[in-house]
């Protein structure tokens, strides 16, 4: 148990001092699992938030793997499935609770409402509409959503912005242009990083991007 | 009215719905905060807007 201490400590002991116990406590839901969520929730348990749900209905693909946080062993498996493993063998302090179901105006508020910061990491517009709405007319949730990060266009383009008081948008706010010219894996992952800092500063009350 | 801070005369009253379609925009992608609310989605339709208020609107592009 000692030992187990110290490995949980040791792990987190080059993060900003001080906050070690506010993000043992933190809860974070990441709603998909792909370019986005996946990398999302490799930074999160990495500093050491105390718990993650893990929400994607889909298995991992060999085109997953030019941008997602998969590998070869992967394959075929439920993302959710992969993405615990590969968080178990990063930081096993980190509890993670998974949903493998699509996510519908119907479903979202019972999924999510143990998590008061919701990383919206869909692919399909709509979909992250339907969501962001759903939790924003029935709670005070606060959402860290994704807009644009296809391509190889500047990186300094990609901005978290407070759209609203409860919803955070990381992208290039670039028009519908940008869709259908491929994604690579440097600017989604920059866009993940701006959703995990933003939910992170979230767990430290933080309210300004 | 002011729409994601830019100033926008509307010469008649008109719904959320009908002006989001007027500017282009696909409903399906957007969530709308109005005066500082958000906006469900079923009342789009009946939401009338006036020169006062202040919309802001996120239109989602795909990708993740």
């Amino acid at each position: 148990m000692q030992i187990n201490d110290e490995l949980e400590n040791t792990i987190t002991a080059r993060n900003v001092p001080d906050i070690k116990e506010t993000l043992k406590n933190g809860k974070v839901a990441i709603a998909g699992l792909g370019g986005l969520g996946s990398n999302i929730a490799v930074m999160l348990a990495r500093i050491g938030v105390g718990k993650l749900l893990l929400v994607d209905f889909d298995v991992v693909e060999p085109s997953n793997l030019n941008r997602q946080y998969y590998d070869l062993t992967h394959l075929g498996m439920l993302k959710t499935e992969a993405l615990k493993s590969q968080i178990e063998k990063i930081n096993p302090f980190v509890a993670t609770e998974t949903c493998a179901v699509k996510v519908t105006a119907e479903n979202a508020t019972e999924i999510f409402k143990d998590y008061t910061v919701v990383c919206e990491a869909f692919d399909n517009p709509q979909d992250k509409a339907v969501l962001v709405n759903t939790l924003l007319e029935n709670g005070e949730k606060k959402i860290v959503a994704a807009s644009g990060m296809t391509g190889f266009d500047s990186a300094n383009k990609i901005k978290t912005k407070k759209m609203f008081e409860n919803l955070y948008v990381c992208g290039d706010s670039e028009p519908a242009k940008q869709e259908g010219i491929g994604f690579m894996a440097p600017r989604v992952t920059i866009c993940a990083g701006h959703q995990a800092n933003m939910a992170l500063r979230l767990l430290l009350n933080i309210r300004v991007c | 009215m002011y729409v994601n801070g830019k100033q926008i005369i509307i010469e008649n009253i008109i719904s959320l719905n009908d002006f989001l379609k007027k500017e282009g925009y696909d409903t399906q992608r957007v969530a709308v905060e109005k005066n500082g609310i958000i906006v469900p989605k079923k009342f789009f339709e009946i939401e009338m807007l006036c020169n006062t208020d202040k919309l802001e609107i996120v239109c989602f592009v795909g990708g993740g």
